[in-house]
């Protein structure tokens, strides 16, 4: 599916801002060889320590939400539950925003490139979770 | 009947056990975990003390889902939508009501803590705030005083369970022997259950 000029945004959320921020980077460099969808690193807590933030997150879901949806990849612990709990509260991430279980690095890699060819949530998502599959040994 | 009054009283005080133990909780935390529960539940708690007192929530849901909200958006560990998703989730099972029974809260509060196991797929056993919260929701339809027994015991309870959930989980075999911080911090909400019924003059709750 294509979801013509409007691209899904993908949010990073990691328990450490450096460990999103440098995702996010990674996962741009590896995309395309220009513009890409709109990715957001929402790591560590509002004063830059370790754990999550909420309003980090909402901030980051409205930057990159262009009204195709929002994939949001987690890595551990409270990024996981913070952001279970945010969805499960409505109100706090833009409309059509969705949790994609998926692993962190390799997932925001397949997740920017499906999202950046102009593919839908669904398929952002198939993508991402894809990722589990691939094998290294 | 409990009142919008004694549901500000329960987050103060719980607020206040909170600062108490701090300390306590950050050191079972360092133990098993990343040695942050004391001072993040305080931030939580510290924010959930300002927001009541800023806004003038009218009934006791309203109560317990402006705290939850604070703590989901103030805590940035795991405890925050844990205790979040459980005052919020009881907040909302009260209703609109502008006083409740003992009763209802103990309903309430078992929506509460069902929500809490949906979240992080936990179940009793598996060394975490549950293992306090399960027994005490049982208690509190005899009495706030039992409720808070019961948490301590479940509390007490977690020391020989090896860890399921969370970072602890990671230690396999060496989570044994120390009670869970997510159990402890429990133990202080449910027994700031006593100290608000105290504060208005005892019976009540």
């Amino acid at each position: 599916m294509n979801t013509g000029d409007r691209q899904v945004g993908i949010v990073l959320v990691s328990h450490s801002g450096p460990v999103a921020e440098a995702v996010a980077e990674l996962a741009r460099g590896l995309a395309a060889g220009g513009a890409t969808a709109p990715v957001a690193a929402a790591g560590g807590t509002s004063a830059g320590g370790l754990g999550t933030s909420a309003e980090l997150i909402s901030e980051a879901a409205r930057a990159v939400d262009g009204g195709a949806g929002v994939a949001l990849l987690v890595d551990l612990g409270s990024a996981v539950l913070t952001v279970k709990a945010m969805l499960a509260e409505g109100g706090e991430l833009p409309e059509g925003s969705r949790l994609v279980d998926a692993p962190f690095v390799e997932g925001a890699v397949a997740a920017l490139v499906t999202a950046s060819a102009g593919g839908d949530l669904a398929a952002v998502e198939a993508a991402a979770t894809e990722a589990y599959g691939y094998r290294k040994t | 009947m409990l009142d919008t009054d004694f549901f500000r009283r329960w987050m103060t005080a719980t607020a206040a056990a909170v600062d108490r133990e701090a300390d306590r909780l950050t050191d079972l935390d360092a133990a098993i975990g990343d040695a942050d529960h004391g001072t993040n539940l305080q931030r939580g708690f510290t924010a959930v003390t300002a927001a009541l007192g800023g806004e003038s929530p009218a009934t006791p849901g309203a109560v317990l889902t402006l705290a939850g909200r604070q703590l989901i958006s103030t805590v940035g560990g795991a405890s925050g939508p844990l205790y979040g998703t459980l005052l919020r989730r009881t907040g909302r099972a009260l209703g609109e009501a502008p006083e409740v029974s003992t009763g209802q809260l103990a309903e309430a509060l078992g929506e509460g803590v069902a929500a809490v196991a949906q979240l992080g797929g936990a179940q009793a056993g598996d060394k975490t705030m549950l293992d306090a919260l399960l027994p005490a929701v049982q208690a509190l339809g005899t009495s706030a005083e039992a409720a808070r027994d019961a948490a301590l015991a479940g509390a007490a309870a977690t020391v020989p369970l090896l860890a399921r959930k969370g970072r602890a989980s990671y230690l396999g075999e060496r989570s044994i022997g120390h009670e869970d911080p997510g159990a402890a911090s429990s133990a202080l909400l449910v027994g700031a259950l006593v100290e608000a019924a105290g504060a208005s003059g005892g019976g009540g709750a």
